[in-house]
């Protein structure tokens, strides 16, 4: 892992960049729980298109301030950057963090910001501009980042050759408490010393490195890399004894081991210990024959056979190194072949190395093709494993994009049906509702009317009004009475009339003293009358949402669902083509490193077969050398035997 | 340097002889500004379908989950409660509407504090009963059930219920509603 990539691989990891959406607060809007619900299970995706629908939503809002969601913005804003840069979005994870930086937004917020933006910048191999970013920086930094900033800088200073400034930061971070880059700071620290030409600084930082005590398996591959990088600066330097002493400390079971034991098999020769050194080397001889030390180390062991004059075992190894390489092309070339003919691809894309979302590490559980055999050999290059994220990326895309033009035309079905269910039935609910709805019109106007009466008689009292209808009639008849005197006096007698006045006079004492309690009673009556009016009016509310519901279910979807049919069949035709590309590339990539791998075994090949042919001159000679010796000496001891006497 | 020379001249005729080959594949270099671009287009690729996402979450909650009927129930945890929850079952009207078995990234997502939609669906304005059952492994080792329920009033606005469960050792109510 160079340099470079071990510092990606850190601020990739969650502790350093993941720190904003999954820090805890109060949750005040349930949609935000479900995003980070998402976000927690490494589903960007969904997590992006739940917060871009929210944060839609919430600006959407005459009074986004009065929104729930308004106490999770800050974050959210955050958020979306680093769950794009997670998606790798970059682009989009760079605009969302330049449009907080230029928002009105707390001096921590911007440099928490600023910060993003850098890593972003960094991540992406621009380091001029990552320094720009990181220089947008005022003031104190957040402690929950203040580690991360250090060292993000400090590895910043190192790629822009400002290797002073990153060697004063990484050794005020080595004091930091609790500091969560440990053996990187001093891997990196040594680093910049070397680059600066403080060798002996740089030696001794990754000598102290390479005797951590640690059960961390990254610290454990650094401390291991360090012991390498040490024990090959040693060996170069022609110190036997100093590279020896720093291989031995490399693990066995580590990811360095192969290279650790070629060349502590390689120190061994520079001693001149060729039986020493092919005890290392046999080792090796036993690990996976496709790792360049173990086919080295196939080389190496009859070399140094020869070396120890043993000819003809070393012809023997390096047959059987022939062999193996000559196996290793055939595999290669088939591999090469199924990459050719598509079978990568597919097999890359397939649900068995999809078990779960760690399927970069379920790529090991794929089963042995030749289209598969080298994934893990490949997934070193960082090109590769990028492009393969994004394939895949794609791949699901791709699923998606089939799956909601299947659902599109589900939901035609559906509207279809509500159709056919509602249509024949609206118009006589419509005619029967209009009849209704004039009918409680006209009983809501004589409500109004009969309030208006009574308003009027809590000022002029007319008792009349709120006669009964059996005092009604008494008063027509008193009334049609009179007129009938008047017609004909002559019947009038002062009886009659004297009779007359005093039932008018009885039926206005009636009418004028119950006025007070009618009213009372007509009040309430009213009051009772507007709950009625109330029920009433809330069921033609009901009954209108549920026309409206009714009529919404089925109308207003051709047009939308077939512009999203469109676009989703443009994006599909888009996305098949940036696919076919991709996937291009990474057959490409494939195939240029498989053919590397071969080109070397060729190589290998050549020289053992001319390493063998030489093998086997040299034992044929040592034999002749034997017998002509053997034959001398039997010559001497006849014509000793002849001489005696 | 000792092993390096003797390394390279055991390299020596190999890259000599190299040169004789014929090269069996024709190898096609990848540029970094090929790569560089395709990514660009893939980042651009992806944008267009979160739009789409988007798009059609809109739709669907317009024609399947109208606001009127709507009604989402979601289940949360305690944060910190490291409880081992293994199924859930929500009965809506004494009918089962979601049942669920959760994954270690699952359960791990809840603790963190992500609140999962469990069930989205239609019901009618009024009441409705809601009965919520959960099993997870005790402490101990034996199974932890737990049940309760709750009266959900749904008026003419989408209705959003928050189930929130807590495991044996939690000093919280072993479950909690909130109308959101």
């Amino acid at each position: 892992m160079s340099l470079r990539l071990c510092v990606a691989a850190l601020l990739l990891s969650p502790l350093a960049a993941f720190g904003t959406v999954k820090s805890h607060q109060e949750l005040r809007d349930i949609f935000y729980g479900e995003i980070l619900y998402h976000a927690y299970q490494d589903d960007y995706f969904g997590a992006i298109s739940h917060l871009d629908i929210e944060l839609g939503q919430h600006l959407g809002l005459d009074e986004p301030k009065l929104d729930s969601f308004a106490w999770h913005r800050g974050q959210a804003e955050f958020a979306v950057g680093d769950l794009e840069l997670y998606y790798r979005m970059h682009l989009r994870a760079g605009r969302a963090i330049e449009t907080v930086l230029a928002s009105n937004v707390a001096k921590t917020e911007r440099n928490e910001a600023a910060f993003r933006l850098a890593r972003l910048y960094y991540r992406k191999q621009d380091y001029v501009n990552a320094l720009h970013a990181i220089e947008l920086i005022e003031g104190e930094v957040a402690k929950s980042i203040r580690s991360d900033e250090m060292f993000l800088r400090a590895q910043i200073y190192v790629s822009v050759g400002k290797f002073e400034e990153a060697i004063k930061l990484l050794k005020s971070l080595r004091s930091v408490v609790n500091n969560p880059y440990g053996g990187y700071v001093e891997y990196n620290l040594a680093m910049a010393y070397l680059q600066t030409g403080l060798t002996e600084q740089g030696l001794s930082t990754l000598d102290d490195l390479g005797k951590v005590f640690t059960d961390d398996k990254a610290v454990l591959a650094l401390k291991d890399k360090g012991n390498l990088k040490l024990a090959n600066y040693y060996l170069d330097a022609g110190d036997a004894d100093k590279a020896g002493y720093y291989f031995s400390r490399i693990r066995l079971d580590g990811p360095f081991s192969n290279k650790a034991l070629l060349g502590a098999g390689w120190v061994e020769v520079a001693r001149k210990k060729y039986d020493r050194a092919l005890v290392t080397w046999s080792l090796l001889h036993e690990r996976e024959q496709t790792n360049y030390s173990v086919q080295e180390a196939m080389m190496a062991v009859p070399y140094a056979y020869s070396k120890l004059n043993v000819h003809g075992k070393a012809a023997i190894m390096y047959g059987k190194a022939m062999d193996v390489f000559a196996k290793e092309i055939d595999s290669l070339d088939a591999s090469i072949k199924s990459i050719r003919e598509g079978k990568f691809l597919t097999a890359l894309v397939s649900k068995q190395g999809e078990k779960d979302k760690n399927w970069v590490v379920n790529l090991r559980d794929l089963p042995d093709s030749p289209e598969t055999r080298y994934i893990m050999d490949l997934m070193a290059a960082h090109d590769f494993q990028e492009s393969l994220k994004n394939y895949k990326d794609l791949a699901d895309l791709r699923e998606n994009l089939t799956t909601w033009l299947r659902d599109l035309t589900v939901y035609e079905d559906i509207i279809e049906l509500r159709r056919r269910y509602y249509e024949p039935l609206l118009p006589p609910v419509e005619k029967k509702f209009k009849k209704l709805d004039s009918r409680m019109r006209l009983r809501v106007e004589q409500r109004d009317r009969l309030n208006e009466r009574i308003r009027s008689l809590l000022i002029l009292r007319r008792p009349e009004y709120l006669a009964t209808a059996d005092e009604r009639a008494l008063m027509d008849r008193l009334t049609k009475m009179k007129v009938d005197l008047e017609a004909n006096p002559s019947v009038a007698t002062e009886d009659i009339l004297y009779r007359m006045k005093r039932l008018s006079g009885v039926l206005d004492w009636r009418i004028k003293s119950a006025f007070d309690h009618r009213l009372t009673k007509a009040y309430k009556n009213l009051k009772d009358l507007d709950g009625v009016i109330d029920d009433l009016h809330k069921q033609h509310r009901a009954f209108i949402r549920t026309r409206q519901a009714a009529t919404q279910s089925y109308e207003g979807y051709t047009i939308p669902i077939q512009q999203l049919r469109t676009n989703l069949t443009e994006t599909q035709a888009k996305l098949k083509r940036i696919m076919a590309r991709q996937g291009r590339v990474l057959e490409q990539m494939a195939i240029n490193e498989l053919d590397k791998r071969r080109k070397r075994l060729e190589e290998y090949q050549i020289k053992a077969r001319f390493a063998l042919a030489e093998s086997y001159d040299r034992a044929t000679k040592q034999q002749e050398r034997k017998l002509l010796e053997q034959s001398a000496e039997a010559n001497a001891s006849s014509t000793d035997e002849k001489v005696a006497p | 340097m000792h092993s390096h020379a003797q390394r390279k001249c055991l390299l020596f005729y190999s890259f000599f002889l190299a040169a004789l080959l014929s090269v069996a594949v024709n190898a096609e270099e990848v540029s970094r500004e090929q790569i560089k671009s395709l990514d660009e287009q893939v980042q651009d690729v992806k944008k267009d379908v979160l739009n789409l996402s988007a798009e059609l979450a809109k739709l669907e909650e317009k024609l399947l989950f109208p606001s009127n009927t709507q009604v989402s129930l979601f289940l949360s945890m305690h944060e910190g409660d490291d409880f081992r929850l293994d199924s859930v079952q929500i009965k809506l009207d004494d009918k089962v509407v979601a049942q669920h078995l959760y994954s270690f990234r699952e359960l791990e997502a809840l603790q963190m504090g992500g609140v999962q939609r469990l069930y989205l669906g239609n019901v009618r304005t009024g009441e409705h009963e809601l009965v919520v059952s959960y099993v997870g492994k005790a402490p101990a080792g034996g199974e932890y059930k737990r049940s309760g329920d709750y009266r959900v009033t749904k008026d003419i606005g989408p209705k959003f219920v928050e189930i929130k469960i807590a495991g044996p050792e939690s000093t919280e109510q072993d479950i909690q509603f909130r109308d959101w």
